[in-house]
């Protein structure tokens, strides 16, 4: 399900009179169980891309097919039940839901799929535990930092075990220890479980635990080159 | 997979009372909307129903039984026999709450010191009490006892035009069936007041047999005037009066002994829709105006949900639950304000202050409000389908949301 291939992917936005071109045919195929890394400039295409993929945007054209479901031919409710089964979402500021605690936000997704609490609660615990926030699971998000929004929004994309992970600078807002506690998180995941991991970032750390990295300029593909990942997973 | 009604509704309820600050606003809202409506509709049909039920005991009665020319010529010539036979039976029949057969004619009042025109009513007490004359308007004296009391009740409109006093006697002038003058001299033992100055200047009470006897009538009587349940509802016995009454008598409704009772009524029945329907529109924009408000300013958090895999029609019934539950408590908290702020008034409300006039149109100027319980189920279906209807634009636009432009709306 989790493989991923776009081809001829174009995206324009209209800022004024100004075209800005977001994805330029783009073409790209990842497969089941890779841990690809978008890098590039800001405006590069690496978030518009990454929309395109999670079904957020709609490109103008070209063709995006996740498994063997055809994305840009899917209607909204199904693009949302596949967001829903299959994708986890981090995004680039936190999008934490505010009026819900750290534990709601993270089970909201298992709530949406309809699980009972008896399984959603210790799985959410479980995972924000993981991602360092044993004891913070009542507070809403006004009352935790900058890094540990985004720590519960990592937990929320993974909690349900979704077979792709879409994350837009996952860890631009986190310390050096957390970061890299953070990747861990998601290398050990993507061995695991096999787990697709397609992450948008700037940070040469992160880009150091990809096993393929993807560099954009100008909505375009201008690098794509497969790496042994310089840091492994702890432990 | 569409969310199971039961999530959407913990959603819904949980999301409320997290914004409790945007909640309680939509919520008082929705509860001053339901009140005024409740409230100013029960005013207007305490106003409606005071002018009629006022008019009616004027009048007084439901109905009436004439001679045919009665109506054109209120003179003791046109009188008709008393009730007997079928039309007593119809007259004891359900939803006739009483009856009072009458001597009604035109006559000349003296005092020593004046004379006026006024309108002689011979009454069986115990019958005019349940029908045409409130006890509880007898300002001094008492109220006749028999139909063959001497005694006379007076207004005391008419009291200070004779320049007169309680226990003083009076003549009382008429012509009776032969076009023979008919006086009686009467002593004045009760004096009444009422909401026309009118009504008190116009109307004499004496015993029905002493005016019967003074007027040379025998048992004759001028009319019947009949009190039902409902003055909306005569259906359930009035067809069987005027049947049981035939064609030598003449039966009306009040509609139309009184014509302008009957126009002011419908004006009153408008005027009351044109205010209902006012504040039914500007509760509708209250609530189309709070519920986009409050879409937009959670346009990031929905574009998120969507995001996260609700479906665009999951978050239109949220929307439409969270205004659901909004217009459930809404409902009962408007009901019981209404009940609340409504009961301590009805002894009634004294407008004679901002109600200079009102006399004329027969308004009472105490305003008795009328809270009717299907009024308040009225009032709450229409709020909660037009609480509905109108949040369902601003659910349509949240379910339309373009999630990535949602998501970075700051």
């Amino acid at each position: 399900m989790s493989s991923v291939s776009c081809k001829d992917l174009s995206k324009t936005f209209t800022q004024g009179d100004e075209i800005i071109v977001g994805l330029d045919q783009v073409s790209i195929n990842i497969e089941e169980g890779s841990f690809v890394c978008l890098s590039g400039p800001s405006g590069s295409g690496k978030t518009t891309l990454l929309n395109a993929i999670g079904g957020l945007d709609k490109p103008d054209g070209g063709e995006i097919t996740i498994g063997e479901q055809r994305v840009d031919q899917m209607r909204k409710a199904e693009l949302a039940d596949m967001r829903l089964h299959n994708i986890g979402f981090v995004f680039q500021a936190y999008n934490l839901i505010p009026v819900l605690t750290a534990l709601e936000n993270v089970e909201f997704v298992m709530q949406v799929q309809g699980r009972a609490v008896a399984e959603r609660r210790p799985a959410a615990m479980a995972i924000l535990e993981e991602v360092g926030l044993k004891g913070m699971q009542d507070r809403l998000p006004s009352q935790l930092s900058g890094g540990q929004q985004q720590r519960v929004a990592v937990a929320r994309a993974i909690v349900s075990k979704p077979t792709l992970v879409l994350a837009d600078e996952p860890t631009a807002n986190l310390d050096t220890k957390t970061s890299a506690q953070l990747m861990d998180l998601f290398v050990e995941l993507n061995e695991r479980r096999r787990v697709t991991f397609v992450i948008a970032t700037h940070d040469p750390r992160i880009m150091a635990y990809c096993k393929r990295l993807i560099k954009m300029q100008d909505g375009k593909i201008v690098a794509d080159d497969l790496q042994q990942p310089a840091i492994a997973a702890a432990g | 997979m569409s969310i199971p009604l039961k999530i959407i509704s913990v959603l819904a309820w949980r999301n409320l009372w997290r914004n409790y600050r945007r909640t309680s606003i939509m919520l008082l809202a929705i509860v001053v909307g339901v009140w005024a409506m409740i409230f100013m509709n029960a005013l207007m049909i305490g106003m409606v129903d005071g002018m009629v039920k006022g008019g009616i005991r004027n009048l007084p009665g439901h109905a009436q039984i004439h001679h045919p020319a009665y109506r054109d010529d209120p003179s003791v010539v046109n009188n008709m026999p008393a009730p007997a036979g079928d039309l007593l039976k119809a007259l004891g029949s359900d939803g006739v709450l009483g009856w009072s057969a009458r001597v009604r004619v035109p006559a000349v009042i003296s005092s020593e010191r004046d004379s006026r025109g006024v309108i002689l009513l011979g009454v069986d007490p115990v019958r005019e009490a349940g029908v045409g004359f409130d006890l509880s308007d007898l300002v001094d004296g008492r109220f006749l006892e028999a139909a063959d009391d001497t005694g006379l009740v007076v207004g005391a409109k008419l009291l200070q035009r004779l320049e007169t006093r309680l226990g003083k006697r009076v003549v009382v002038m008429s012509q009776d069936p032969h076009n023979n003058v008919a006086e009686r001299g009467f002593r004045i033992v009760g004096v009444y007041s009422a909401e026309l100055d009118s009504q008190e200047e116009t109307f004499i009470y004496a015993g029905r047999e002493t005016v019967q006897k003074m007027l040379e009538m025998g048992s004759a009587i001028s009319e019947v005037a009949i009190l039902g349940q409902d003055y909306r509802d005569l259906s359930v016995w009035y067809p069987a009066l005027e049947q049981a009454a035939g064609s030598g008598l003449e039966v009306r409704d009040w509609r139309e002994l009184d014509a302008f009772l009957d126009t002011m009524l419908g004006v009153q029945d408008g005027m009351a829709l044109v205010l209902i329907v006012i504040i039914f529109i500007a509760l509708s924009f209250g609530l189309v105006n709070t519920m986009v408000m409050a879409v937009f300013e959670r346009i990031r958090e929905i574009g998120l949900m969507q995001a996260l895999g609700m479906r665009p029609s999951s978050i239109l019934y949220q929307v439409l639950v969270e205004a659901f539950i909004l217009l459930v408590l809404g409902l009962v908290l408007g009901n019981l304000l209404a009940l609340l702020t409504i009961a301590p008034l009805e002894s009634g409300i004294d407008i004679s202050g901002i109600a200079d006039g009102a006399e004329m149109f027969g308004m009472s100027t105490v305003l008795y409000p009328a809270l009717r319980a299907g009024d308040m189920v009225m009032a709450s279906v229409i709020v909660m389908v037009l609480g509905l209807l109108s949040s369902f634009l601003p659910a349509w636009r949240a379910a339309h949301i373009n999630p990535v432009e949602a998501i970075n709306k700051i």
